[in-house]
């Protein structure tokens, strides 16, 4: 069964269509790269997952679980979209580290939060907290800042700060793993070390969504493309077709524009 | 200055009488005035039309008129209209009127610092908090607030200073501060007429205690210095 299973998704703001019937399926341990031009809807579709926009049609399923679904109201209620969104994580282009905390204190928050739900918070807080702050220091380690925990953002390399914010998504345990342009707000060395990281994860069969403009990347790294157009796919396959040798013309314009550079 | 010599420790002592007054206004005024300017703050950002207009409307007249207006209206338009005075006569009646005032006043002012120092942190702030499966409870209070009390030090310093002064309009509804402590010794009092200097002394007393809130404040600015 697919771990992911979105369906016709729509969203418009105002008159703009953005998304138009987007439709895509993600088995667990795939990576998906959504590619395509600027405006094209690929941070809407980001958004529409993690539900920090509503589509106006389609649905989602995550495990056979439907989370939304534009026809039946129930699967929208406002007090479950909370709960609902842990299955995703999603990594800013622009990071969005919380500056009053250290990484690890980045890290840690929302687990610590969420531990709070926990029946019996009072009586384990200790193990609880214990066990989010070793897992928030194992997973800064694997990102390679075990000597940055400390450091508030403001100290940290715009690398160095998306590791952390990737190390954030990661404690929650999301089922699927989103990056919006992880690399664009960053030069050509961190933009590396960046990808590094992404790279290992997806050897750890991370599910992931990754929409980047890194083309050599999405086509070593993904189990999967997708090219948007327009809020539409308009070619999507195996990364050596769609990138190496795309049938659309659409497509080649738009990847011929990244050859030229 | 012989004459002043001896009349110092009379005035320095009624003085003083009247700067707790003063004191006990700027403090009532700034634990009034806080929290209510971020209802107001709230008010004003509500997505509920009417509220935030009305809100808007009021804050708008509150800043856009004299304090000391206000402090009359608050203290004789009851009675105007009900044909006594609801404060009663005596000092704590003025001293209520007063506070009403000034926390009225001010949390106006502090709303309007509150709301750009709300919308000055990033969305992004607040997106990377609903990804992260927090309630709008938890970042407001884990995430936003830090950052906007950062932002809005430097300008509500300015506010409190000013206010430290301001307290001396509550001399137009007789309220017995410092500056109607001073000004006691004009027509005659504790046996002491026509002394213009108390007046004038009262400066020194405002001075100090500006002096004193600049450093606490200049603290309060430097503990948040650890984040950008
Ligand atoms: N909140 C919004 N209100 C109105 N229009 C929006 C909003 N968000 C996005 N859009 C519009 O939707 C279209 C798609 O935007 P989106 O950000 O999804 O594109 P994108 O593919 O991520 O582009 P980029 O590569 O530049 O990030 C654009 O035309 C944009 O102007
Ligand atoms: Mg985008």
């Amino acid at each position: 069964m697919a771990i992911l299973e979105v369906k016709d998704i729509r969203k418009s703001f105002g008159k703009t269509q953005v998304l138009r019937d987007i439709s895509f399926s993600l088995e667990r341990g795939q990576v998906v790269s959504i590619i395509g031009s600027s405006g094209s809807g690929k941070t809407t579709l980001l958004r529409c997952l993690n539900f920090l926009e509503r589509p106006d049609g389609g649905s989602i399923a995550v495990n056979g679980e439907t989370l939304f679904d534009a026809a039946d109201p129930a699967t929208q209620r406002e007090a479950e979209i909370r709960r609902k969104r842990l299955h995703f994580g999603l990594v800013f282009q622009s990071f969005n580290l919380f500056p009053q905390y250290t990484a690890l204190e980045n890290v840690t928050l929302a687990g610590k939060l969420l531990a709070r739900e926990d029946p019996d918070y009072k009586a384990r807080k200790k193990e609880l907290f214990g066990r989010i702050e070793a897992e928030a220091r194992q997973l800064l380690g694997q990102m390679g800042l075990s000597d940055r925990m400390d450091n508030y953002p403001h100290q940290l390399s715009g690398g160095q700060q998306q590791r952390v914010a990737i190390a954030r998504a990661l404690a929650l345990r999301p089922d699927i793993l989103c990056f919006d342009e992880p690399t664009s707000a960053l030069d050509p060395e961190l933009t590396q070390e960046v990808l590094r990281v992404i790279r290992q994860l997806a050897q750890r069969q991370t599910t992931m969504i990754i929409v980047t403009h890194e083309m050599a990347f999405a086509r070593d790294v993904s189990s999967h493309v997708i090219f948007m157009d327009g809020g539409v796919v308009v070619e999507s396959g195996d990364p050596e077709q769609v990138i190496g040798a795309p049938t659309q013309e659409r497509t080649r314009r738009f990847l011929d524009s990244y050859n030229q550079n | 200055m012989q004459l002043m010599l001896q009349q110092f420790p009379i005035v320095v002592h009624a003085l003083n009488v009247g700067f707790l007054q003063t004191l006990k206004l700027f403090l009532v005024t700034g634990l009034g005035a806080i929290p209510l300017g971020l209802v107001i703050a709230f008010g004003s950002m509500s997505r509920f039309k009417p509220l935030s207009l009305f809100t808007r409307l009021v804050v708008w007249i509150v800043r856009g008129t004299p304090l000391m207006i206000q402090l009359l209206i608050i203290y004789y338009f009851p009675g105007m209209v009900l044909g006594h005075n609801v404060w009663g006569s005596g000092e704590t009646g003025r001293f209520l009127a007063s506070a009403i005032a000034f926390i009225f006043n001010y949390a106006c002012y502090f709303s309007e610092i509150y709301r750009g120092g709300i919308q000055s942190v990033p969305v992004g702030q607040q997106e990377a908090g609903l990804v992260l499966g927090m309630t709008k409870g938890q970042i407001f209070y884990k995430v936003t607030l830090l950052q906007v009390i950062k932002r809005i030090v430097p300008p509500m310093s300015n506010e409190i200073i000013t206010l430290v002064k301001d307290t001396a309009l509550a001399r137009i509804i007789a309220l017995q501060e410092i500056i109607w402590a001073g000004q006691s010794f004009l027509k005659g009092s504790h046996g002491i007429a026509g002394a213009l200097w108390p007046l004038f002394f009262t400066a020194v007393y405002y001075l100090i205690f500006n002096g004193i809130v600049t450093v606490a404040l200049g603290r309060l600015e430097k503990r948040l210095d650890y984040f950008r």
